[in-house]
């Protein structure tokens, strides 16, 4: 890793600039990170009297249960559904405000201020409108003849629990999304298009094709979104309920940790999503090296 | 751009119309709500046009709150977002600037060994350490505290990274020409390199405000004391407290009190905001 050419020469000013970051990232995550590797190892008897070194039988037996395994799948569900509906409306959104001249400006501002709406409140935005009693959604469902209730039905909460959470990513992806497609040469468009090609062939064909590393950074980015920011979408709605059906991993670590005390699977269940945060951000940077070679 | 396509203009207006509809919805809904008085909520569907009760129910909500609602006043969780969001984000910069010059402008021992700690931070969400991080933060008694809200959440890995691309960019004549007038380096720092940096500082703050007032799993662990409540947060216990229906138009009111600060700054600040948001991500 490059410094500046010319360098100041100090023996202790640089560890004293490092020190309050380095002091913070020690105590508050390589610690506690350490402590969850260390705990998802221990057991604890019924009484909190006695903690016994298990080796791998905390991750054995949550693998074995099948509450934590169909959380895995509502999870992938769960990330998957709200990726791809993010993603879509947003480069569906991108594409038109890219054509505009004037309206352009007036357009991405009304597109990107939920970004700065909490996940908890989005939450409770969506949970209000499709409320069964009082909310509008329901309500124009019943003149189609749908039931709505997400209280009983888990299929209506994933559906409402996904509409929050893509709600609020959509002006994230939305904005890279036209920063990708400003960069793509005006004269490869112009080319097809003397050439004879229109515009849903040239969008195929040039645009999607030479958005794809744009494309390919938001979805591990609407990923990890999906999989750890959501929490307070699922917290202040559905609770990860009905039966389970919106329990996602995040929701069942704090629930095992705190509601129910049960350290060394919560430990454990840490320790299982520290795993697959390490593997995106490694499939993120490994992604963007490639782009600066591209 | 090439061919004039009257239709297919036209079609991107309706989408997009459609789409901008779609995305302010749940938003006018919830203003619509927050004008109504409760006993609207009790006859079926809610409307869809204002209603004559906003003064009322915003007093009530910033002011007053426990009565009814079960939920102390907002107005000081509104001011406990805003100590924690400013907390977090001049903290965040002010430490991320200070590493980035270290890493950057000096060469010394164990420089990569602390570039990878800090690089660390980025694979560490709050969400996947909860407990332990909990437990750390107990055993220092920070629980209860701005200190105990904010610290916990000043490391970031992205702001240093952000600080350090940039101060690779900034051309090598100025550290010679410092030097050859015979400045130190913390005098290069705050005279030339802060200024230089004034628009990254300011980026990076909008996103890093709106990151501190957006928490929610942090200030609900650490915090069971009221006085110390976010207003986030807050509205979880108004929604889910007590087993009759919630009183919607409380609710409502402070949510759209809760999402108005964030949403102000990224409107007037846009730009800036955009800046940050693409720039983080390099």
């Amino acid at each position: 890793m490059q410094t500046k050419r010319m360098t100041f020469s100090s023996r202790w000013l640089p560890y004293a600039l490092l020190a309050p970051q380095v002091l913070i990232t020690v105590v508050f995550f390589i610690w506690p990170a350490s402590q969850a590797l260390w705990q998802s190892m221990l057991r604890q008897d019924a009484f909190g009297l006695r903690t016994t070194f298990v080796w791998f039988r905390n991750f054995e037996r949550l693998f074995d249960n099948p509450l934590y395994l169909a959380s895995m799948k509502t999870t992938a569900i769960f990330a998957i559904s709200t990726t791809l509906l993010a993603m879509s409306l947003s480069l569906l959104f991108a594409v038109m405000v890219n054509r505009m001249l004037r309206s352009r400006e007036w357009y991405t501002t009304f597109l990107v201020w939920p970004y700065a709406v909490a996940p908890a409140i989005a939450g409770v935005l969506w949970w209000f409108m499709f409320n069964t009693s009082v909310g509008i959604v329901p309500y124009m469902l019943e003149g189609f003849g749908y039931d709505w209730n997400h209280r009983l039905d888990g299929n209506d909460a994933m559906i409402l629990v996904v509409l929050a959470a893509a709600w609020k990513q959509i002006s994230y992806n939305f904005l890279f999304f036209l920063a990708g497609l400003q960069s793509i040469p005006q004269s490869l468009l112009e080319a097809a298009a003397i050439d004879g090609a229109g515009r849903t062939k040239r969008f195929w064909t040039i645009v999607f094709p030479l958005l794809s590393p744009t494309t390919f950074f938001l979805m591990v980015v609407n990923v990890v979104y999906a999989m750890f920011d959501t929490f307070g979408v699922i917290h202040a709605t559905t609770e990860g309920g009905p039966a389970q059906a919106t329990n996602i991993l995040v929701y069942n670590v704090f629930r095992d940790g705190f509601v129910n005390g049960n350290l060394g699977a919560s430990a454990a269940q840490s320790v299982v999503l520290m795993g697959i945060v390490v593997v995106l951000t490694v499939v993120q940077f490994r992604f963007i090296e490639r782009r600066v070679n591209y | 751009m090439v061919e004039n396509d009257r239709f297919g203009s036209l079609l991107a207006h309706l989408i997009l119309i459609l789409g901008v509809a779609a995305v302010v919805f749940p938003v006018y809904v919830a203003v619509i709500a927050s004008t109504h008085a409760p006993g609207t909520f009790l006859q079926g569907v809610m409307p869809l046009l204002p209603g004559s009760h906003a003064i009322e129910n915003y007093r009530t909500v910033i002011f007053e709150g426990r009565a009814q609602a079960g939920a102390p006043p907002i107005g000081l969780m509104l001011w406990n977002s805003f100590v924690m969001a400013m907390m977090i984000a001049v903290g965040k910069i002010a430490i991320s600037l200070l590493s980035a010059f270290a890493i950057v402008y000096f060469r010394f021992r164990f420089r990569i060994f602390f570039f990878w700690v800090i690089f660390l931070t980025l694979m560490l969400p709050v969400e996947v350490r909860i407990v332990p991080t909990y437990a750390v933060v107990a055993n220092l008694g920070l629980l209860n505290s701005y200190a105990g809200l904010s610290i916990p959440l000043i490391a970031s890995a992205t702001a240093t990274f952000l600080f350090r691309q940039f101060f690779m960019t900034v051309p090598e004549e100025m550290l010679e020409a410092a030097r050859v007038d015979g400045a130190g380096p913390m005098k290069f720092f705050k005279d030339i390199l802060l200024p230089l940096s004034i628009t990254n500082i300011a980026a990076m703050f909008v996103i890093m405000f709106i990151y501190g007032w957006n928490q929610y799993l942090w200030p609900l662990l650490v915090t069971n004391d009221e006085r110390y409540y976010t207003v986030v947060m807050g509205i979880q216990r108004m929604v889910t407290g007590g087993d009759s229906e919630p009183l919607w138009h409380l609710v409502m009111a402070t949510v759209v009190m809760a999402a108005l600060p964030p949403i102000l700054v990224i409107l007037f600040m846009q730009r800036l905001f955009v800046k940050g948001l693409v720039e983080t991500e390099k």
